[in-house]
C-alpha cells in the first residue's frame, strides 16, 4: 500500500485514530480496493469501530492487486505519530503512508513546515480480519443530527458515567445517565428530552429505549465534531447493537456498540428458546450461533466490508436472509448460554447482564491458535445453518 | 526599605554580593538545570556559574552574567560553593513567586566565605525573608575537555523547531540517536521504542536552521534518562546550538532570554552512550 493524504485530510486521519483509541488498545489496518479500512474493536468485545477512507480522500491511493494484507498493531504507536493534535492543521503539510510487506513495517512519514521531516516506522503483527455484521438498514429508529446536539446533550454527564440510556418516542428523545438498580437510590438522575425537530432527520418506529457506553460515543463526537459531519444513530430494541455513523463522499465511519438487555423476561424466555436443544458443551464454533450479528471473519477470502457503502456485504445479506424478528429474539447470548451452563439452577431470570462484555462476538473468535489451524471457511455460513438447525 | 538598612559595615565581611529586583530571574534559569539536588556555584567578577552534574555523564551549566545583577560584588577572583539546589529554588519563590507583571521579589544574596552560609535576603511587597542555606564543600565540576577545536558539528536552530520534536519523543526509546552529516540526512534525530524507529530529518536550508557547519557524518546515542532534564531548558530557551566532538560529546547551548529581555546561557555537556558502526 502507498498513500499519500494531504492538507485538513491529515488532521481527519488522525482525529479518526483518535476516536478509535477509545475503543481499544489495537488498530486494525486494512487496505482494500475501495479504500482503506481502519478499525478496533475493545477487549470485551463489545464495542467495533470501522473508518473507511475512499480513495479519493487521499490524493494518491495505490493497493497492491491480487491479494489481501491485513495488520494490527498498537494504537498507540500510531497515535505518536500524530501526537501534536493541535498544531498538525499548521505543521503537516503532507503525510505518506506507505506498507513495506517485506520490512514487515508501516512508514507514516509527516512532510513538515520548514521542510522537517518526521518518519516513524511502525511494526505491526499480521492479522485476521475484524468485521462487524450489522445490517443499520433494517433497524426500526434512525436519527441524524449535527454532532453539536449530541455534544450538548453529552457534556451534562460527567466523565465517570459510564452508560447512558437512550429511549424514543414519535416525537421526542430522552436521554438519561444508566443507573443499576442497587444504586438507584443514592444516585442522581439526569435526563435530556431532546425534541424531534432538533434532529434532520428522526424516523421512529417502536418506542424502545437501549442502554449503552457511553466512552466511545463520546469518541466519535469528537471526530464528528472536528470535520463537522453529521451523526446517524440507528438502533432497535434492547440488546441489540446501537449503530452511530458519520458520513461523506470520501470516507465512512462506523461505531458500533453492544446495548443492555434489560428485560429479564424477556430474556429468559429468549435464552430458554436459544437453548433448545443446548449446545454441544465442547463444541466451541456451535458456541457462536447466536452471535452472527457481528462476526468475526476469518475467512482468508477477501471479504467485503460490512461497513463499505458501495457493497451489500456479504455477511450483513447471510443475517438478512434470516427473518429480521429471528435476528432480534436470539441474537447476543451466547454468554449468557455459558454462564447458564455452569449454573443450571440459578435465579430463573439469569445473570444480571450489567456488562456488556463478549455481547456480540467473544465467543465468536477463537484462541489465535485455532484461527490459524482451523479451517473455518466463513463464519457467516456456519453460524446461519445451526441457526437454522436449530429453529 | 529593608534592603537598604543593611549597614556598609555587614556588606563588608561579605565575599559575595549579588543582587537583582526580580529573583525570577534567577530561578527560571536555574530551574533549567535542576536534575540534582547538588549545585556547584563559581562566582567570578565576570558573574555567576552554576553547574549541576549526574552520574559523571552528564553536566549543565548556567551562566548568568554579572550585568543581569543590579549589584555584583566579589572580593576574591573566585568564590566557589555548594548548595542544595532544591532548597534554594524553595526560598526563591518563597513569596510564591507570582507572575503577576509589577509584581516581583527583590534578592539579595551574600556569602561571607567558606563554612558559612548562603543567605538570602528576599523582599516583596515590604515583607521581608531571611533565608539561610547551608554550603557544602564544593567539589570539583567534570572537565569534559569539550574544547571548540574539536568541534566537528555544529548546527543552530531556532529552538521552537526542536521542541516540537522533543515534546513527541518516543519516551520508549532507551537512546536519543543524533546524526549530523554534510549530506543526507543532515540532522537527524531518532528514537528506537517499543513500537518502531522514529527520524526526525532538519534540511540544512530550513529556515529553522540557523547555522549549518558539518565537516563529517557522525552519529551518536545519547541516553534518553540523561537528556531529558534539558527539556526543560528548551523550553525557556530560543535559540539552540548543537554541537558534537571528535569523540562524540554532545554540547547543547541554549540561549535563553529573561523577564527583562537580557540574554543568559544554559549548557548542557553529554557524553555519548555507546559506539555506533558508522553507515
Amino acid at each position: 500500500m502507498d498513500c499519500v493524504v494531504t492538507g485538513g485530510n491529515v488532521k481527519v486521519l488522525a482525529k479518526a485514530i483518535h476516536s478509535l483509541s477509545r475503543i481499544g488498545d489495537e488498530l486494525y489496518v486494512e487496505p482494500q480496493e475501495d479504500g482503506l479500512a481502519l478499525r478496533s474493536v475493545n477487549s470485551s468485545r463489545s464495542a467495533y469501530a470501522c473508518f473507511l477512507f475512499a480513495p479519493l480522500f487521499f490524493s494518491r491511493y495505490t493497493v497492491p492487486g491480487g491479494h489481501t494484507f491485513r495488520c494490527k498493531m498498537a494504537i498507540k504507536s500510531v497515535q505518536a505519530v500524530f501526537r501534536s493534535l493541535a498544531s498538525l492543521e499548521k505543521t503537516v503539510e503532507k503525510c505518506h503512508i506507505e506498507l513495506d510487506e517485506q520490512k514487515n513495517r508501516l512508514t507514516f512519514t509527516l512532510h513538515c513546515k520548514h521542510g522537517l521531516l518526521k518518519t516513524h516506522n511502525l511494526s505491526f503483527q499480521d492479522s485476521e480480519s475484524l468485521q462487524a455484521v450489522f445490517d443499520k438498514d433494517s433497524y426500526a429508529n434512525v436519527f441524524r443530527s449535527h454532532p453539536r446536539l449530541l455534544v450538548d446533550t453529552v457534556v451534562h454527564f460527567p466523565p465517570s458515567l459510564e452508560e447512558v440510556t437512550v429511549s424514543v418516542s414519535d416525537e421526542r428523545m430522552w436521554v438519561r445517565n444508566h443507573v443499576e438498580e442497587e444504586d438507584q437510590s443514592k444516585a442522581m438522575l439526569t435526563e435530556l428530552c431532546l425534541a424531534s425537530d432538533e434532529f434532520d432527520h428522526f424516523a421512529v418506529q417502536t418506542h424502545n429505549s437501549v442502554t449503552f457506553c457511553l466512552k466511545e460515543l463520546r469518541g466519535l463526537l469528537v471526530f464528528a465534531e472536528s470535520t463537522g459531519l453529521p451523526i446517524s444513530m440507528y438502533f432497535d430494541e434492547p440488546g441489540s447493537p446501537v449503530v452511530l455513523s458519520v458520513t461523506d463522499s470520501v470516507l465512512e465511519g462506523n461505531f458500533v456498540l453492544a446495548t443492555l438487555s434489560d428485560d429479564p423476561n424477556k430474556r429468559k424466555n429468549n435464552s430458554r428458546r436459544a437453548h433448545t436443544p443446548p449446545p454441544p458443551p465442547d463444541d466451541f464454533m456451535n458456541d457462536d450461533i447466536d452471535a452472527y450479528l457481528i462476526a468475526m471473519d476469518t475467512s482468508i477470502a477477501p471479504g467485503p466490508s460490512a461497513t463499505g457503502p458501495p457493497t451489500t456485504p456479504l455477511a450483513a445479506s447471510t443475517c438478512s436472509k434470516q427473518p429480521a424478528a429471528a435476528n432480534h429474539r436470539t441474537r447476543l447470548y451466547s454468554e449468557e448460554e455459558e454462564e447458564e451452563e455452569e449454573e443450571e439452577t440459578a435465579d430463573s431470570a439469569g445473570p444480571p447482564n450489567k456488562k456488556f462484555c463478549s455481547l456480540f462476538f467473544g465467543s465468536v473468535l477463537p484462541p489465535s491458535s485455532q484461527m490459524t489451524t482451523q479451517p473455518v471457511t466463513s463464519q457467516e455460513v456456519l453460524a446461519s445453518d445451526s441457526e437454522d438447525d436449530e429453529q | 526599605m529593608p534592603l537598604s538598612t543593611q549597614s556598609q559595615a555587614d556588606d563588608e565581611q561579605y565575599v559575595l554580593v549579588a543582587s537583582m529586583d526580580n529573583a525570577r530571574n534567577l530561578s527560571n534559569i536555574l530551574k533549567a538545570i535542576t536534575f540534582k539536588d547538588h549545585a556547584i556555584f563559581s562566582a567570578t567578577p565576570n558573574g555567576l556559574k552554576v553547574t549541576v552534574e549526574d552520574s559523571k555523564c552528564l553536566q549543565a551549566n548556567a551562566f548568568i552574567q554579572a550585568e543581569i545583577f543590579q549589584e555584583f560584588t566579589i572580593k576574591e577572583d573566585l568564590v566557589g560553593f555548594q548548595v542544595n539546589l532544591t532548597v534554594l529554588l524553595d526560598c526563591l519563590s518563597i513569596f510564591g513567586g507570582s507572575t503577576v507583571p509589577g509584581v516581583s521579589t527583590a534578592l539579595r544574596m551574600c556569602y561571607k566565605g567558606y563554612g558559612y552560609p548562603l543567605t538570602l535576603f528576599l523582599e516583596e511587597g515590604g515583607v521581608v525573608t531571611v533565608c539561610k542555606i547551608n554550603t557544602q564543600e564544593p567539589e570539583e565540576p567534570i572537565d569534559f575537555e569539550f574544547c571548540s577545536n574539536n568541534v566537528t558539528n555544529k548546527v543552530i536552530l531556532l529552538s521552537e523547531s526542536l521542541k516540537e520534536a522533543f515534546s513527541e519523543l518516543d519516551m520508549t526509546s532507551e537512546v536519543l540517536q543524533i546524526t549530523m552529516s554534510p549530506s543526507q540526512p543532515y540532522f537527524r534525530l531518532s528514537t528506537f521504542g517499543n513500537s518502531g524507529n522514529a527520524h526526525y530529518d532538519y534540511p540544512k536550508d530550513s529556515e529553522m536552521m540557523e547555522l549549518f557547519k558539518c565537516t563529517k557524518t557522525q552519529t551518536n546515542r545519547y541516553k534518553m534518562s540523561l537528556l531529558k532534564p534539558s527539556t526543560k531548558a528548551l523550553a525557556l530557551s530560543c535559540k539552540v546550538s548543537v554541537r558534537t566532538d571528535i569523540r562524540g560529546f554532545l554540547s547543547l547551548q541554549y540561549l535563553v532570554r529573561n523577564d527583562d529581555g537580557q540574554i543568559c546561557f544554559v549548557e548542557y555537556y553529554c557524553c555519548p552512550d555507546e559506539e555506533v558502526e558508522e553507515e
